[in-house]
């Protein structure tokens, strides 16, 4: 058996040098490699953050070596053998204990005082400046976003202007969430009965991942979003297109302005055999798997089968997709996520699938298939009437 | 004289056989054999929330996994969690609580024998109503944190929050009872010359420990009560469309949350500083600073709770006096460490097993401690809460520190409880593979973390960089799940053969070492005197060496309590009456109005039934 224990103890000593490189190797990274990542902010409130953050890791490491390194050290030079004399009975020394009681104290503060200086930083707004005031609420399971000072809504893809302080003001509309961009600002928590708040001011335009941070039932997993942080020319064309959305949405889909070109463009396209193929089966397990977050280009255009876009529409006002979810930006219904921009979204389901065709018609087909537990209906559509409908949806931007 | 802890009269000459069977289990009063009841029951529990934990990795060890279904992966979660807290590391706490204390502190059992009997089934039956909810696929869903208002009727309306409910206050009961007893213990029935400042720094930690049950789980008992009054009666105390507050249960449950943790790693501390003087054949260092910082920590550890709720928004007040007083508890804990280092250093260590142990418990403990210091700054946790940095972060405490501690006491004190040595090799063995699995499973998560994998997630995408960490993360459990193999197959290994451990094979300095390995019933014989902190290496020192082995003698005239099946009645009416309020809604009051009167009447004939 004392072999064993010499095998086992080589492996031990190797051990730490081995966890040591496996640190080295994910401490780095860049924010393509780690798009959710808090050690690459890309706003002031998760810089803040990061720099306090950074003292700690520094001073932590400095204590971790030494005592780490004490500790070894009299594990190594103390080891006696049974037959050795009785060591000195030392019971303690005052002096001793008094410094390592003052030194922690002291390197405390040096973490206290930039931790309290960041606290003060990180809960006032700053002032000056045009602060765009944005509604959070938290559902389960996505995130509804209304910006009361140009009377729109969306959901789970936020937009925000670089260089603008955007201040949330959160709650929930069923069970607690937790509002969280790592690379923008911390989490917050959001409750059904109290308004809380977060700001941030994005300095990089980007397209960044945010996650509900608070365990929320069944799908807390799959309560993702996006925030897409634009040019101020950029933002301003997109909450004109949402403003957009309130004309009457009658008229069938072709001769609303943004929609035209891609209904052109696609109206040629044919459905391929193969994914007629592969919906006809009816297998239960949809053929989707959810998208790599990053790397993913803006939505793919639509391709619906010519005429099913007015098929769709129909569908969706016939087939009670209205009573939980409004096309019209400026009339939410705070029930499903409003659908105005839903074809200009790179994702469906909060984060869980890349807005494409399929994925869309599967999803309206299906959605408790897709993501067990999900509030959505299942309508009983066939898969061309749930086509029909995705199609319909694609041209929603 | 300290002499008389280990001079056993040898005039009884004839040895006293003590009952075995089933019967004499399930009717003892004796805390050596509770205390053997709950480490098995623990034991048990531990690898049952093990595997639990196993099932999670391996659902997490490929990005868009669909081994688990979400349901099944929150009713895990929730359940490995509550599992290792209240059925796996508090109890195996008490299994030492209850060898040890009454041993250390020279006494022939607890103050209140059948109350202990009665803490012990409560928790068994309480951890068996948890569990029982798989077989009604209702497990527990919502986190051993419980956060209303998801744990409302209206959101979550099986009765997989119900088990939960009823399940803690079970096992509440069980702590409550069991706490009052070593209280008492403590205070009463020190042997002579044991002053409080000469008790074994184990049964300093553990009284600290019963002091902390006895104030915080009456806040969770609260909690969970006005929990099932929502549940169960429609009130609205959580509830924010009758006006309630769910933000009350976040208070509520860490006031009670946080002194927990120190319930769970404070007899921790105490295993760990019993081990070291006796490997480094030195006194612990600063003995005085150890007591008082354990008090420190127990005291301040009631001043944090809301460091769990940084990112609820309090405001800046708030947030820096939690924060500040957070930072603190690193003072009295930076002293443990110290002294630790301080007592290796300058003795003679004796390299085995338990010493392993003890050692990495130092180790792993300093990393939880320090990223404990990190996320203790109110703008760093805003990042890292909820993220898998604090599943690292907590793994280092509660098993790089109290599971590391816990299996240096098995070791160390396995020949006194079952009078056989465990062998060395494979105890060696069992700590390298701990040791490795434990950190390749729990260190690459402060990275995974930081890089943005929140916690509780039953799985995540692609391209967030999450897949490696995860797949390093999932073979290190099965190595640390392993490890744990290797134990067993000790235990089994160990059983087999002549039970010939000696009384002291440590060297020893508390005073069960001076009694017969497995003691007698009535552990000693003549009750011990004790003249200083190490009473045992004071008289091996008077007497120029070792102790000769104690004999076995007679029970005669020693008054020992009588065995009583009535605690085990009166936990089965606690159970009957948990039950029955499971069952509520169907049946009405009155099954719990019979479970009541049984209680009652056992609890009666247990009060009347001659003592002895």
């Amino acid at each position: 058996m004392t072999s064993w224990a010499r095998a086992f103890g080589r492996t031990g000593r190797v051990a730490p040098f081995l966890v040591l490189a496996l640190a080295l190797a994910a401490c780095g990274g860049t924010s393509a490699e780690y798009p959710q990542s808090t050690l690459h902010p890309k706003a002031d409130f998760a810089r803040m953050i990061d720099g306090v953050f950074m003292t700690t890791v520094w001073w932590s490491l400095a204590v971790f070596i030494l005592v780490e390194g004490a500790l070894l050290y009299v594990i190594f030079r103390y080891r006696g053998k049974p037959d050795d004399a009785e060591p000195n009975q030392v019971h303690g020394n005052t002096t001793l204990e008094i410094i390592w009681t003052a030194i922690p104290a002291l390197i405390l503060a040096m973490i206290a005082v930039p931790t309290v200086r960041a606290i003060f930083e990180t809960y006032e707004v700053p002032k000056g400046g045009d602060v765009l005031e944005i509604e959070v609420v938290g559902h389960q399971w996505w995130w509804e976003f209304r910006y009361p000072e140009y009377g729109v809504t969306t959901a789970n893809e936020l937009h925000v202007p670089v260089g603008r302080t955007v201040l949330l003001r959160m709650k929930a509309y069923d069970v607690l969430h937790s509002f969280w961009v790592p690379q923008f600002a911390a989490k917050r928590d959001v409750f059904p009965n109290r308004t809380t708040t977060l700001w941030f001011r994005a300095d990089s335009t980007g397209y960044y991942s945010g996650q509900c941070a608070e365990f929320c039932g069944v799908q807390h997993g799959r309560m993702a979003f996006h925030v897409a942080a634009t040019s101020p020319e950029e933002f301003d064309g997109y909450v004109k297109g949402l403003q957009a959305t309130a004309m009457p949405a009658a008229a069938p889909a072709g001769t609303a302005p943004a929609d035209s070109a891609a209904v052109r463009t696609t109206a040629a396209a044919p459905v391929t055999t193969t994914t007629l193929a592969a919906t006809q089966q009816g297998s239960q397990t949809p053929a989707v798997r959810p998208a790599p977050r990053d790397s993913v280009p803006p939505p793919a255009p639509a391709t619906p089968a010519a005429g099913s876009v007015a098929e769709g529409q129909k569908l969706f006002a016939q087939r009670g997709c209205v009573a939980c979810h409004s096309i019209n930006a400026t009339k939410p219904m705070g029930i499903g996520p409003n659908l105005a921009n839903v074809g200009s979204r790179r994702y469906i389901g909060a984060g869980m699938l890349q807005n494409t065709d399929e994925n869309l018609a599967l999803w309206i087909k299906d959605p408790q298939a897709i993501k067990h537990g999900v509030l959505m209906a299942n309508l009983g559509l066939t898969i061309e009437q749930a086509r029909s409908v995705a199609g319909y949806l694609r041209t929603l931007k | 004289m300290a002499t008389s802890a280990v001079s056993h009269s040898a005039a009884h000459g004839a040895i006293h056989v003590e009952k075995t069977g089933l019967w004499s289990w399930i009717t003892t009063v004796d805390h050596k054999k509770i205390g053997i009841l709950y480490g098995a029951t623990a034991f048990t529990f531990f690898l049952i929330g093990g595997l639990e934990a196993l099932l999670l990795r391996i659902q997490l060890g490929t990005a868009e996994n669909t081994f688990l279904t979400p349901e099944a992966y929150n009713q895990l979660f929730t359940m490995h969690g509550t599992t290792m807290i209240f059925l796996a590391v508090m109890p195996l706490s008490a299994m030492f609580f209850n060898y040890l204390i009454p041993l250390m502190i020279g006494a022939r059992d607890v103050a209140f024998p059948r109350l202990n009997a009665f803490s012990y089934w409560v928790f068994l039956f309480g951890g068996l109503f948890l569990n029982a909810s798989f077989l009604f696929n209702a497990a527990p869903n919502a986190g051993w944190f419980g956060y209303a208002n998801l744990t409302s009727k209206q959101y979550s309306p099986g009765l997989n929050i119900d088990f939960w409910v009823l399940g803690l206050q079970i096992l509440g009961i069980s702590s409550l009872a069991a706490a009052v007893n070593f209280f008492t213990t403590i205070i009463n029935m020190r042997a002579k010359g044991m002053k409080l400042m000469r008790m074994p720094i184990f049964v300093w930690m553990s009284f600290i420990t019963q002091v902390l049950l006895l104030l915080a789980f009456p806040v969770i008992t609260v909690a969970l009560i006005l929990l099932t009054f929502d549940r169960v009666f429609g009130t609205h105390f959580y509830v924010p469309a009758g006006g309630g507050d769910p933000l009350l249960w976040q208070h509520l449950f860490w006031i009670f949350g946080h002194p927990e943790v120190y319930i769970l790693i404070l007899p921790a501390f105490g295993i760990v500083s019993e081990i070291l003087p006796v490997f480094s054949r030195k006194p612990l260092f600063g003995y005085a600073a150890m007591v008082f910082s354990g008090i420190f920590i127990a005291f301040l550890g009631f001043g944090v709770w809301s460091h769990h709720m940084f990112a609820t928004g309090m405001g800046p007040i708030a947030d820096t006096v939690f924060s500040l007083s957070t930072m603190l508890i690193a003072i009295p804990t930076g002293v443990k460490i110290f002294n630790w280092i301080g007592t290796v250093a300058g003795g003679s260590l004796q390299m085995r097993t338990p010493m392993y142990f003890a050692l990495g418990f130092i180790a792993m403990f300093i990393i939880g401690g320090l990223s404990g210091v990190m996320h203790a700054s109110p703008p760093a946790d805003l990042q890292q809460t909820d993220t898998y940095f604090v599943v690292a972060h907590f793994h280092y405490v509660m098993f790089g520190g109290s599971i590391f501690a816990l299996t240096a006491g098995a070791y160390y004190w396995w020949p006194k409880m079952f009078g056989r040595m465990l062998n060395e090799g494979l105890g060696k063995a069992h700590f390298w593979l701990m040791l490795i699995g434990f950190n390749l499973t729990f260190f690459p998560m402060h990275f995974v973390g930081l890089h943005g994998m929140p916690r509780r997630v039953y799985t995540y995408p692609d391209g967030l960089g999450f897949e490696l960490m995860n797949q390093i993360e999932t073979a290190g459990s099965l190595l640390l799940g392993s490890s744990f193999l290797i134990f067993i197959y000790n235990v089994i290994r160990t059983s087999r053969r002549p039970a010939d451990a000696p009384a002291d094979p440590w060297n020893g300095a508390t005073l069960e070492w001076a009694l017969p390995s497995p003691p007698q019933e009535f552990n000693f014989a003549v009750e011990p005197e004790v003249h200083s902190r190490d009473p045992l290496w004071e008289t091996k020192r008077e007497r120029g060496g070792t102790l000769p082995e104690p004999a076995r003698v007679s029970s005669a005239g020693i008054h020992l309590p009588n065995p009583s099946y009535w605690p085990l009645i009166a936990a089965l009416s606690v159970l009957a009456f948990f039950v029955a309020l499971l069952m509520f809604a169907h049946t009405g009051p009155w099954p719990m109005v019979a479970a009541g009167v049984m209680l009652f009447f056992s609890v009666c004939k247990w009060a009347f039934e001659p003592a002895g």
